[in-house]
């Protein structure tokens, strides 16, 4: 199963666990996996259908351009982590998902 | 050690190297002669009939409600031909947008360019004018009558997070990562990376520094002051012709701004004398376009004077950073926090995303957290400068390296070796780094000749620092035509700030087997390539490059595929080695086979790249600095800049960008600051009181190159231009350390800030003083 580490000011909602495995082919599906467990995680994750203005996700070290399609291997590591552009940066921005 | 280096300007071998023929030589830039010889076109050169000149009414208050603007003397005034105000705009709604600058609120992106109801810096635009000449646009713009409210200002992270402090954006909540708050707040976000156990961290550690920095609102200081000129015709059809770091960011930003779709406006992009990531939010570029449709579709120019670019154009944020790191008793960093406090002027959006990444990066830490808030102030909204916000963090954390090092009576380099972040190691915010070369930058530096050599002299001190940057791959569209006698047209819409047309050429050369002087590169306009991403976070000679490449391997697949049909062999059959194409007894030189493989159809490329493995950059730097006693005046003595450059594309143009870095870093940390009165009004608004270094204040500035290739790049590509910025102002504190024994814990540090430290540490119990003999 995958890793995903859980953003601290989301650990709250995860009782504290940095890193929780789910299940899933997909970021969307990982997702949809932490939220059946931990009510409340998708809705800090996505909005209107795609991951939050001025985060990002990366799998296994790479920032994804799909986004929430992005697909996620077995033994893969998910973070969600503030977006950088070459323009504006921090938590304001957002790569195109 | 893995990687190469080569020390100093001018001692790579002339004809490439690792197997390249175009690669790592040091060809002439395609826009050279224009230059140097005054032919080139820059936005204010921009000339055509009727044009007229337009005029911005900038807010003398830095916080204060607009009750209402009269415009009727400036319309009455002979010779104006259009007024326009934030009521000209479209209504812009409180919403998220991405416009591949990033992410942006369109009210706030709105309200910036001309100030609706609040107008909340010095400089903040309020009314423009269009004139037939500049002089009656000004005279009349002066005859606009704005009722303002004047509110106190808020200037700095305390006086924003300060219990009474006045508000800035009424619907404004703070946002932790999708928690949003129920109050207003000057708070626009917080965020946290964290990982193992900090308590435990610092319980174990031998030894812990903690220390609190504060660094001031810099501005990028490109020469080119912004300008724009633009054409609304009476077809409803637009052209912007402007000094612009992306063309396609200015076009998704005016046709968010006027509602107006994208097939309707063209961005041409001028050449730009420099941009550093400040070329990139429009400003004059809406108002331009307003002002030409009110003025009877006229073409309108508007140039910003430097007074206007230093006080209303985005500048990068001043800070408060807090670093505390303990160490066990060999040097391991045992733990480390850092808090980050970053002004982000009127709009949210500082950088401090991207500075908490840069904050520990150079490090291996298992127990770490990096705190990130984003503040607003009556500042200018806050732009992208050289590794955003990346200075500021690593003035402190490298303060406190220094610090520890001393402290354990160790050498810094080597503890920087001992604690260097290396490939599987995480960066500070979880992800895993590929391979990388900061070890190797630090290698470079510590075995240099400058580090092993002596410094003597009273107050004169020797210092080093490190830093990261994170780099970008963004979206990148080229396209290529094959022309008949062999020449190839490549058509790209990155913005040549540093010599890319040249090391996005060579790419496509090296890719196709030919003569560099066989690419003729030209950056074109919006309606000619796809999109393309601005040519920011290092970007440009990775992705645009990478774009170049693929182009070349298309051109010849494809030139093959019809040569093989021509001699009527297997299209795996023809070989193309030293520029000669084969197969059986058939050969054709390259230039002969570009144009008989076009009798029958033209042949052309395009390219379409959106890489997202992107290798980061790191650099190590040492300097050596004398102070004056007397006036707290700092000399640059020496400095030696190691940089993991992936591979250099073109080693003087990678050159340029480490030295150009280093300068621009020099300038932060000894002289440069927005200095403000109690009422928010900006008084250095001015390149002589506004002090940027010049070449009578730099030595020559020693680069080696660390080339540890990126892996997912066919030549090994890493941006270059960003992460040299970075240690400069930390290395500078430390080296002033060593000469005084004063640790600096503001920027800049000029002679008033260093002399009054030197004052008060003289007022404390008698200590060695490091310079002294």
């Amino acid at each position: 199963m995958a890793k995903v580490w859980i953003p601290p000011l989301m650990r709250s909602l995860t009782d504290g666990q940095q890193i929780v495995e789910a299940e899933g082919e997909s970021v969307r599906e990982l997702v949809a996996a932490l939220e059946e467990r931990f009510p409340g995680v998708a809705e800090r994750i996505i909005d209107e259908g795609r991951i939050r203005p001025g985060w990002t996700v990366a799998v296994d070290g790479a920032v994804q351009n799909r986004g929430l399609r992005a697909a996620v291997g077995p033994d893969s590591e998910v973070h969600f982590v503030p977006a950088m552009t070459g323009g504006r940066t921090g938590g304001r921005s957002a790569l195109p998902q | 050690m893995a990687g190469t280096k080569q020390n100093g300007t001018g001692k790579l071998a002339a004809n490439g190297q690792n197997g390249y023929k175009v690669i790592g030589t040091r060809p002439v830039r395609p826009d050279g002669v224009d230059k140097v010889t005054g032919r080139a076109v820059y936005a204010a050169d921009v000339q055509m009939t009727g044009l007229l000149h337009g005029f911005v009414l900038r807010s003398p208050h830095a916080h204060a409600n607009i009750r209402s603007i009269d415009t009727s003397k400036a319309e009455a005034l002979p010779g104006v031909r259009a007024v326009v105000t934030a009521a000209d705009l479209p209504v812009a709604e409180d919403k998220i947008e991405d416009l591949g600058e990033g992410a942006i609120n369109l009210k706030y992106l709105s309200d910036n360019i001309l100030a609706h109801e609040k107008a909340l810096y010095h400089g903040h635009a309020v009314a423009a004018v269009a004139a037939v000449n500049p002089h009656i646009a000004q005279e009349a713009a002066e005859l606009i009558e704005v009722d303002y409210e004047p509110l106190p200002p808020v200037m700095t992270v305390d006086d924003a997070l300060a219990d009474d402090a006045p508000i800035l954006l009424d619907t404004l909540r703070t946002d932790s990562m999708g928690e949003i708050g129920t109050e207003k707040s000057n708070l626009a976000s917080f965020f946290r990376h964290q990982r193992g156990d900090l308590d435990a961290g610092f319980a174990d550690a031998h030894l812990v520094v903690d220390r609190t920095y504060r660094t001031e609102t810099v501005h990028q200081g490109y020469i080119e002051p912004h300008a724009a000129t633009a054409l609304y015709s009476a077809d409803g059809q637009i052209i912007i012709w402007t000094s612009t770091q992306g063309s396609f960011a200015v076009r998704g930003q005016v046709c968010e701004i006027l509602q107006i779709p994208v097939s309707r406006l063209k961005v041409v992009p001028t050449e730009i004398g420099g941009g550093f990531g400040g070329k990139i939010n429009v400003y004059v570029e809406p108002v331009a376009v307003l002002l030409s449709r009110k003025a009877g579709h006229e073409p309108v120019k508007v140039v910003m004077s430097r007074a206007d670019v230093l006080a209303a154009t985005g500048p990068t944020s001043g800070s408060n950073v807090r670093v505390k790191i303990g160490v066990d008793a060999n040097g391991k960093i045992s733990a480390a926090l850092a808090e980050l406090y970053y002004e982000a002027g009127a709009y949210p959006g500082s950088p401090v995303g991207a500075a908490a990444n840069v904050s520990l990066a150079p490090y291996a830490i298992d127990n770490l957290q990096v705190d990130g808030y984003d503040i607003v102030v009556n500042r200018p909204r806050s732009a992208a400068y050289r590794a955003p916000g990346g200075t500021n963090v690593a003035f402190a954390v490298e303060s406190v390296v220094d610090e520890l090092a001393e402290k354990l009576g160790m050498d810094p380099a080597e503890f920087r070796v001992l604690n260097g972040a290396k490939e599987n190691d995480r960066r500070p915010d979880g992800l895993q780094y590929a391979r990388i070369g900061q070890i190797e930058t630090v290698e470079a530096i510590r075995d240099s000749e400058h580090y092993q050599s002596s410094l003597e002299g009273k107050y004169r001190g020797r210092g080093i620092a490190s830093g990261y940057w994170n780099n970008w791959g963004g979206q990148s569209s080229a396209t290529a035509v094959l022309n008949p006698d062999g020449t190839v047209n490549l058509n790209e819409a990155s913005t040549d700030i540093g010599g890319t047309r040249a090391s996005i050429a060579m790419q496509l050369a090296e890719a196709m087997d030919i003569e560099y002087e066989q690419v003729k590169a030209r950056v074109v306009d919006t309606d000619t390539v796809s999109y393309n991403d601005v040519t920011g976070g290092s970007r440009t000679t990775f992705a645009t490059g990478l774009a170049a490449y693929n182009l070349g391997q298309q051109l010849v697949k494809e030139m093959k595929d019809r040569l093989a049909d021509q001699w009527d062999v297997g299209a795996g059959d023809v070989s193309y080695e030293d520029g000669v194409f084969s197969a059986g007894g058939e050969s054709l030189p390259f230039v002969e086979a570009a144009g008989l493989v076009q009798r029958e159809e033209p042949l052309m490329a395009s390219s379409t790249v959106h890489p997202q493995d992107f290798g980061p950059g790191f650099s190590t730097q040492c300097v050596d600095v004398e102070v004056d006693p007397e006036t707290g005046k700092i000399t640059i003595l020496r400095y030696t800049i190691a940089q993991d450059v992936g591979k250099a594309i073109h080693p003087s143009y990678v050159e340029g960008q480490m030295q150009g870095g280093v300068a621009q870093g020099i300038g932060w940390a000894i002289n440069e600051e927005y200095i403000y009165d109690d009422e928010g009004h900006l008084l250095n608004a001015s390149l002589l009181d506004y002090r940027m270094p010049t070449a009578l204040d730099l030595p020559m500035i020693e680069t080696i190159l660390v080339e540890v290739p990126h892996p997912a790049h066919p030549y090994g590509v890493r941006g270059v231009g960003e992460v040299n910025i970075v240690p400069p102002a930390g290395a500078i504190a430390n080296a002033v350390y060593n000469a005084t024994g004063v640790r600096m814990d503001k920027l800049p540090i000029s002679p008033a800030n260093l002399l009054e430290a030197m004052w008060a540490r003289e007022a404390e119990p008698a200590e060695l003083v490091p310079g002294d003999d």
